[in-house]
């Protein structure tokens, strides 16, 4: 199946979780915070959170601004 | 600070440094951390965005370099050019930041200018206090949407001194008097500051704090200007407290008549 992350296409396996997602692109460790389908997943739910076929993600983190 | 100087009081938080400055623009986290550090901030803000997907997945990233136990972090809205975009950018700030209520709204309203689209703005600010947010404001010069938001319930009202990264100083100082005269709630110029004594005229009007990022970033020497911007809003925060003398047309003279032998 295919997920759109941050505007881009990502392969997944199916039935895929949150935290599979987070793991192939290496930020199951990192600090951030994730949007499915425009609505917020907390951080304590990536385990459990299920991926379907086109779900959309953002997924964002803090950098510098003012 | 002197002695009869009171702390910074924001979200029921209090603060000993009256400077708030930005992590943009840097040209390494590590100046960044060197210039906040020299500036005394004990709050900087962020912006909030998309990660890189497959890209410097090794590269540490800005919250591991400014601690969130160390300094407060302030997530902004910057790039929200709609009502919606911030209130969505916020939500997503307070998730990432573990439940974090504070945040700095702006809401944009033309790319040249960055003035800040104060109907969104309004809208925006009803919908963060409504969810539990506790809002710094980021707003015009206006006496009128200054007191507006903060019968709203912002946290603080924060007006530019002059566009945002223009370095142009404070343009209006008189506006920025009038909307101090009518604040219950802290009352921080958010943008226009260009060199220390911008943010030394900023606190002598009697605002309570000054916000900048560009006066520092795009300083020559970032970590020497961080040093000066502290020492400007201390000694602007003194001279407000201490009450300057009054503007004369014509001299005064400081030593006596009195006793010359000529």
């Amino acid at each position: 199946m295919q997920v759109t992350v941050n505007g881009d296409t990502v392969q997944l396996d199916p039935g895929s979780s949150l935290v599979d997602l987070l793991r192939q692109l290496h930020l199951a460790d990192a600090k951030i915070a994730v949007e499915l389908n425009h609505a917020i997943v907390p951080r304590s739910q990536y385990q459990e959170q299920a991926l379907q076929d086109h779900d959309q993600l953002e997924i964002v983190h803090a950098i510098g601004g003012g | 600070m002197t002695s009869i100087d009171t702390p910074l009081s924001i979200a029921g938080k209090e603060y000993q440094s009256r400077l708030i400055v930005g992590s943009g623009k840097y040209q390494s986290f590590q100046q960044n951390l060197e210039a906040l550090e020299a500036s005394g901030a004990e709050m900087i803000t962020v912006a909030i965005r998309r990660v890189n997907l497959g890209q410097n997945k090794d590269e540490p990233s800005l919250l591991e370099i400014i601690s969130p136990s160390k300094y407060t972090i302030l997530p902004n809205t910057a790039g929200c050019y709609t009502a919606a975009d911030a209130v969505r950018t916020c939500r997503m700030a307070r998730e990432l930041l573990d439940g974090h209520k504070l945040v700095k709204l702006e809401v944009l309203g033309d790319q040249k200018t960055l003035y800040p689209n104060v109907t969104e703005t309004l809208v925006a600010a009803q919908e963060l206090i409504d969810d539990g947010f506790d809002v710094m404001v980021y707003t015009n010069d206006d006496p009128l949407i200054a007191k507006r938001l903060e019968d709203m319930g912002c946290v603080a009202v924060m007006p530019l001194g002059a566009p945002i990264g223009s370095g142009l100083g404070i343009r209006n100082p008189y506006n920025i008097r009038m909307i101090l005269e009518n604040a219950k709630v802290p009352i921080i110029v958010d943008a226009g500051v260009g060199t220390a004594s911008d943010a030394a005229i900023a606190m002598e009007l009697g605002c309570e704090g000054v916000l900048m990022n560009t006066a520092i970033a795009e300083a020559k020497n970032p970590i020497l200007m961080a040093s000066a911007m502290r020492k400007a809003i201390e000694s602007g925060r003194e001279a407000y407290l201490a009450g300057r003398m009054p503007r004369r047309l014509y001299a005064s003279a400081s030593s006596p008549i009195d006793g010359t032998f000529f």
